[in-house]
């Protein structure tokens, strides 16, 4: 077992770097994999408290780093999942300096044999904490706002990755609101990933059940049928692990007067005009796992036609109109972005 | 733009489409590392250079920079006066 190492940063404070680890960590716990998580914001610790592990802590990451503990004793194991997810929390009385990029690239070498994944919550900011987070990465996870400054600064830490040779990165958007995308309000998902041309991972909607699932310490993806941004997590966790999931439409939620005019029996092909990204490129023989909350009509658009980019518009039947939404979707101009990887 | 303001035959872009706008504007001096003046001074440096060798209208200018994917590009536009030549003199220095 060799580990990889996945680190989420942003740039900006504040838009969910350290809830998207922990709903990641949970996420890909919950799927079968041994996860730790580590929190690289020193002097900042917040992880324990949003995965709920505060009252466990006895060492940091900086007791391991300078050898007052070992490894496997600063590893809190989340006892609510049956399968194995772990915290290093960060030391709280001490600062970034007391970490080097170094000691962290040896800390992930020395965790890399005893999990799957080991996901980074990286500071805000592109100083020494940032450096930190980013030193041992295969892979890094940008989450941004559809936001001005939050998109601004995504746009910089992509720079910066790029230039440390662990680019392009992958694009996480979070607290989407579709009703204010519509209205014009917000960037759309479709315009951030025009403007930082890297490719999107995930898309978190604006959700309440966040907030109150940090209240209780337990994230929200340990419930992932009762809330969508659950959903949007478990979504990223199986992409991830190599998966097509699709995107799933900003549209899902009609409008009262799509609703009104579905109530009559008209209208209808609005809500399914774009096809899912990921299936637009893939083969049309390789659908991904069926999901509960996968839209019918989407996922029989791709086998019928030859997995053109508008074949979905075909498949709105009344079935299909409705479908549960963990995530909003981003339309066809995607496909401008970098040519698929397999993360 | 939203069906409310198309009815209205409303002009003004939404704040959607400012945000981007403007985004992709900071990001133009972002990625390239240069202010607006910086870019000014060079434009103005640019088109020194080149009146040396050849004659254009600095009205028909158009020096700007963008982003393609992440890369910034610097395009110039310079039409040339056909078929006028200049004094030989200012090319030496």
């Amino acid at each position: 077992m060799t580990a990889r190492v996945i680190t989420i940063t942003s740039g900006k404070g504040g838009v969910g770097k350290t809830t998207t680890t922990a709903n990641l960590g949970v996420a890909l716990a919950s799927l079968g994999n041994k996860v730790v998580c580590v929190d690289a914001d020193i002097g900042l610790r917040n992880l324990d408290v949003v995965m709920g592990l505060e009252n466990r802590i006895v060492y940091d990451l900086v007791d391991v780093i300078e050898g007052r503990a070992r490894l496997r004793q600063a590893m809190i194991k989340d006892k609510r999942l049956k399968d194995e997810l772990y915290l290093i929390p960060a030391a709280q009385t001490r600062d970034k300096t007391a970490v080097s990029p170094s000691d962290m690239v040896r800390l992930c070498d020395e965790l890399r044999p005893l999990v799957d994944y080991i996901l980074i919550d990286s500071p805000a900011g592109i100083e020494r904490g940032f450096r930190n987070a980013v030193a041992p990465a295969d892979q890094v996870l940008i989450v941004t706002n559809p936001e001005v400054s939050s998109v601004r600064d995504a746009d910089r830490i992509i720079g910066l990755i790029e230039a440390e040779g662990k680019g392009p990165g992958y694009l996480i958007i979070n607290r989407v609101k579709p009703e204010m995308v519509k209205r014009g309000d917000m960037l759309s998902p479709e315009d951030i990933i025009d403007i930082l041309a890297i490719e999107l991972i995930g898309l978190i909607p604006e959700d309440e059940e966040i907030l109150v699932s940090t209240n209780r310490g337990a994230p929200a993806a340990m419930n992932p049928e009762s809330n969508r941004a659950g959903r949007a997590f478990m979504n990223i966790a199986h992409r991830l692990m190599g998966e097509t999931v699709p995107f799933l439409s900003i549209d899902d939620e009609p409008t009262w007067f799509q609703r009104l005019l579905r109530s009559l029996g008209l209208g209808g092909e609005a809500a399914n005009h774009t096809a899912p990204i990921n299936q637009r490129r893939s083969a049309p023989s390789a659908p991904p796992p069926a999901r509960e909350e996968k839209p019918a009509a989407k996922a029989a658009a791709p086998s019928t036609s030859s997995g053109s980019d508008t074949s979905a518009a075909s498949g709105a039947s009344p079935e299909g109109k409705k479908a549960a939404s963990d995530e909003v979707e981003v339309s066809a101009k995607t496909t401008r972005t970098r040519k698929k990887r397999t993360p | 733009m939203s069906i409310l303001s198309r009815l209205f035959g409303g002009k003004e872009p939404s704040s959607r489409e400012v945000a981007k706008e403007r985004l992709q504007l900071v990001l133009v001096h972002d990625r390239s590392n240069l202010s607006p003046e910086q870019v000014e001074r060079m434009k103005d440096e640019i088109l020194e250079v080149i009146s040396r060798y050849v004659e254009f209208d600095p009205q028909m200018v158009n020096i700007r920079l963008t982003n393609q994917e992440r890369e910034s590009i610097l395009h110039a536009e310079i039409p040339i006066y056909p078929g006028q030549r200049r004094r030989r003199a200012t090319t030496t220095t």
